[in-house]
């Protein structure tokens, strides 16, 4: 394997390690309003499920988008210049959501923490649509021309099947929060969330279904099939698993069909970065994409030392906040009141 | 306005909001640990106190500094698109090691700090604090040690194949001589605003409760506040040495390495031997076209450029336009004249209000004193914004200072290695990034007034009152929750 390859199966894993671990971040925000409705302390709990891991989660996108720009800057200029307005939506999303569940309980007023929670629904909403929609938007194809910029006009993205791709991530993502929540929560929240992934997982199967035998049908390999199984035994015995109460096999489950999920769309991709519509003697590839043999080296030698040291630190801080969290658990507010007492 | 113009207004904008929170981030979150360490040394209850407040105030500031930071991760590619193909080899790899090595550190234990009060040992807590003040610092040495590198490239060579500049030392690139100037400075000033931060807030409490005629809380300014704002006054007395001492370096880096930038600071037109230091200047027209000096201290400029107080030829912005008129082809060199003069003196200037603070407030604080003068809380309030103002301005020069390159050529370097924001920019439509323009400064000026709000409210709240121990949690509540 080239250090290129080397690299493109590891910016794979940094995706894969943000779609699992902020997807249910992503689907705990999208759940809040409704599995909190009507009570304050029940969103908290849901909230709070997040709370030590969420900022952890979201680096693993920083540093996926580092780890393009140093291994492939071809790759990181066409993508974010092309994708402007949707990483413009990203962005304005994610900034909404850091602020809002951070200052969420800053202020002791029902109105201050209304207008949060529309933070966090939005800040969630939306990076889980958009996700999907950029990397199938990706595997299809961008009309990119000779000189790597993308041209033409908005409604070349929105095909559809890549707006498939952005109700996917939303439903699966949605899915693997409940289950998450599930597996975090006890007593009325998580019977609430047990319900949630009841409603949710016929639907969730049936789009991502579509999703990934579209994705493998017009784009997938031979050994794509395998990313496609992976994807749908997650999907089987995440059912199976919430069914008989099993929440911890359950989220194995959806872990397991989202990271299949991210493999078979990186996967469909390669050998390419950024498949042109236009032509393909446009396009990028791994190998026209990359940076220089040194820099790569560098690179994988700081991959390797730091990953590792990373995943301890940061499964530790899991195994620290591992209890339920329950109604009982959730202290007074300590806000300040709106306006000075 | 074209692409270019409206591009690096957004950079502008967005580099300078986040710059306006991270010195605090990255001051205050060594200065929590120390107060977090004296409290699990002495066990004294106003250390735990003080840990808290500042804490809270810490969290606040932090949720800003993550949400602007990652708007620069993906602006580089998203406005900067061409800038990103030819210098990506380089660039990328600081850019990712700071993800990696201190963005997942900062992040992942800011969460089991804020979390972790009773769910964790005393000393594990103690160092999960440590260790997001290592995170943020670390943090800013690869940043500052990428941004050095379009100051001053190192370790890269031209690839002329590939039209890219390709890394030949990492080892170069980390211990670039501009880094390893820029960084110290950037920290220093940082723990300046941080220490102002502290003891302003510090000595505005020790007054407010000196003048409350209760009991108890003149005790607390005593034995709480007092302590506190020495404590954050020998901070910023290190701390403003420290930027004194690596700017004077820094000052000495840019002479030989960007004699434009430093020409321009000084408003030195044309080449001089021994020129005064130009302390107001006067001037109808930018670039030089009409430049009045009005004040000047002689001796100053020549130590500033090269240690000694006599015998030093500069070069002037008209001259050293006309040089690299020949070298890199015709073009203006010029960076805007009236700010980088006005900002390198707003920098100086303004961080004089920290070192103000520093005396008035030993002074006042003398022999056990706790000073009651409403001048004084006036004084301590009105110093805190100055750092960040001089953090502001000192970004600004160091960055309009090298216009009009993205990457400044290295006068003993690889020339090729160079490029200009015209080169550097993405080919959007104006209408695009201006629309992203407004989005962000709607955005962001929403978001501040939210951020001093709340900082305001928690400061005038003071502490929580010290009956809260933090012991094994009695009936398995949270000691904290969103």
């Amino acid at each position: 394997m080239s250090l290129a390859q080397f690299w493109f199966v590891l910016i794979g894993i940094l995706f894969t390690g943000y779609f699992v671990l902020e997807g249910f971040d992503f689907g705990v925000g999208m759940l809040m309003p409704i599995l909190g409705k009507g009570s304050d302390t029940r969103r908290r709990v849901v909230l709070n499920t997040i709370g030590p891991v969420w900022d952890g989660n979201e680096v693993w996108l920083i540093t996926a988008g580092g780890a393009m720009f140093a291994a492939f800057p071809e790759w990181y200029a066409s993508l974010f210049s092309g994708f402007y307005l949707a990483l413009l939506l990203l962005l304005v999303a994610l900034i909404l959501r850091i602020c809002a569940i951070e200052y969420r309980a800053k202020i002791n007023d029902p109105r201050w923490r209304a207008w949060c929670d529309a933070g966090i629904g939005i800040g969630s909403w939306v990076p889980a649509l958009a996700w999907g929609w950029v990397f199938a938007n990706l595997v299809r194809g961008v009309p990119l021309n000779g000189d790597r910029q993308v041209v033409g006009s908005v409604s070349d993205l929105l095909s559809p099947y890549a707006l498939l791709g952005g109700v996917t991530t939303a439903v699966l993502f949605a899915l693997h929060g409940a289950i998450f929540l599930a597996l975090k929560t006890g007593g009325e929240v998580r019977d609430s969330a047990r319900r949630a992934v009841r409603v949710l997982f016929v639907p969730a199967a049936v789009i991502a279904g579509g999703f990934a035998l579209w994705t493998q049908l017009a784009y997938g390999s031979g050994w794509t099939w395998g990313a496609v199984a992976a994807a749908v035994l997650g999907l089987l015995a995440a059912g199976g698993a919430t069914t008989v109460g099993r929440d911890g096999w359950a989220f194995v489950g959806t872990t397991l069909t989202i990271a299949a999920a991210t493999v078979l769309l990186v996967g469909s991709l390669y050998p390419n970065v950024m498949p042109s519509t236009i032509d393909p003697a446009f396009d990028l590839t791994v190998d026209n994409a990359s940076s220089s043999h040194y820099t790569l080296q560098v690179m994988s030698w700081a991959a390797v030392l730091v990953t590792p040291v990373v995943l301890i630190y940061q499964g530790w801080t899991y195994w620290v906040f591992r209890k339920r969290l329950t109604v009982e658990q959730i202290p007074a507010p300590t806000g300040l009141p709106i306006k000075r007492p | 306005m074209d692409t270019l113009d409206i591009s690096r207004w957004q950079f502008g904008i967005t580099t300078v909001y986040h710059f306006v929170f991270v010195p605090l981030t990255i001051g205050l979150a060594p200065l929590i640990a120390m107060m977090q360490t004296a409290w699990v040394v002495t066990g004294d209850e106003k250390w735990y106190r003080l840990t808290k407040f500042f804490g809270k105030l810490f969290l606040i500031n932090f949720a800003l500094g993550v949400a602007t930071g990652i708007v620069q991760e993906f602006q580089f590619g998203m406005n900067w698109s061409e800038y990103s193909r030819f210098i990506g080899d380089v660039f990328g790899a600081p850019l990712a090691l700071e993800a990696l090595v201190a963005f997942f550190m900062e992040s992942t234990f800011i969460g089991l700090w804020v979390f972790g009060w009773t769910r964790l040992p005393k000393l594990v807590h103690l160092a999960t604090i440590w260790m997001v003040a290592i995170g943020v610092n670390a943090s800013a040495y690869f940043i500052v040690a990428a941004n050095s590198f379009m100051q001053h490239p190192v370790g890269a060579r031209y690839n002329p194949e590939t039209g890219r500049a390709e890394l030949e030392s990492i080892w170069a690139l980390l211990t670039n001589n501009t880094t390893l100037a820029a960084f110290p400075h950037v920290v220093a000033g940082s723990f300046l605003t941080a220490g102002t931060f502290v003891a302003g807030i510090a000595g505005w409490w020790m007054v407010r409760n000196a003048r409350s005629g209760d009991a108890d809380k003149l005790e607390q300014a005593r034995t709480m506040w007092r302590p506190a704002a020495r404590a954050s006054l020998v901070v910023i007395a290190v701390a403003g040495s420290a930027v004194l001492l690596t700017g004077d370096i820094q000052g000495k880096l840019m002479f030989e390495q960007q004699p434009m930038k430093m020409a321009s600071a000084e408003s030195l037109c044309h080449t001089e031997t021994d020129p005064d230091f130009s302390v107001l200047t006067v001037g109808t027209h930018n670039n030089c076209d009409s430049v009045v000096h009005v004040l000047k201290v002689p001796y100053v400029l020549p130590y500033l450029a090269e240690g000694k107080f006599d015998g030093v030829t500069l070069d002037g912005v008209v001259d050293l336009q006309k040089t690299y008129n020949v070298k890199y082809g015709p073009g203006d060199y010029r960076p805007n004249l009236f700010v980088t003069y006005w900002s390198f003196r707003a920098m100086i200037g303004l961080a004089a209000g920290s070192v103000l603070l520093l005396f008035v407030g030993f002074w006042m604080t003398r022999g056990g004193r706790v000073p009651d003068q409403r001048w004084y809380s006036w004084l301590s309030l009105l110093a805190i914004p100055a750092p960040f103002l001089a953090n502001s301005a000192g970004w600004v020069f160091t960055e309009m200072g090298r216009q009009p390159w993205a990457i400044v050529p290295n006068p003993t370097g690889d020339p090729n290695i160079r490029m200009t924001v015209q080169q550097a920019v993405s080919e959007h439509a104006p209408g695009t990034v201006l629309f992203s323009l407004i989005v962000f400064t709607l955005l962001y000026g929403v978001l501040a007034a939210v951020w001093f709000y709340l900082i305001r409210r928690y400061t005038i709240a003071g502490p929580d009152e010290p009956a809260r121990h933090d012991g094994p949690p009695a009936d398995e509540q949270l000691s904290f929750a969103y």
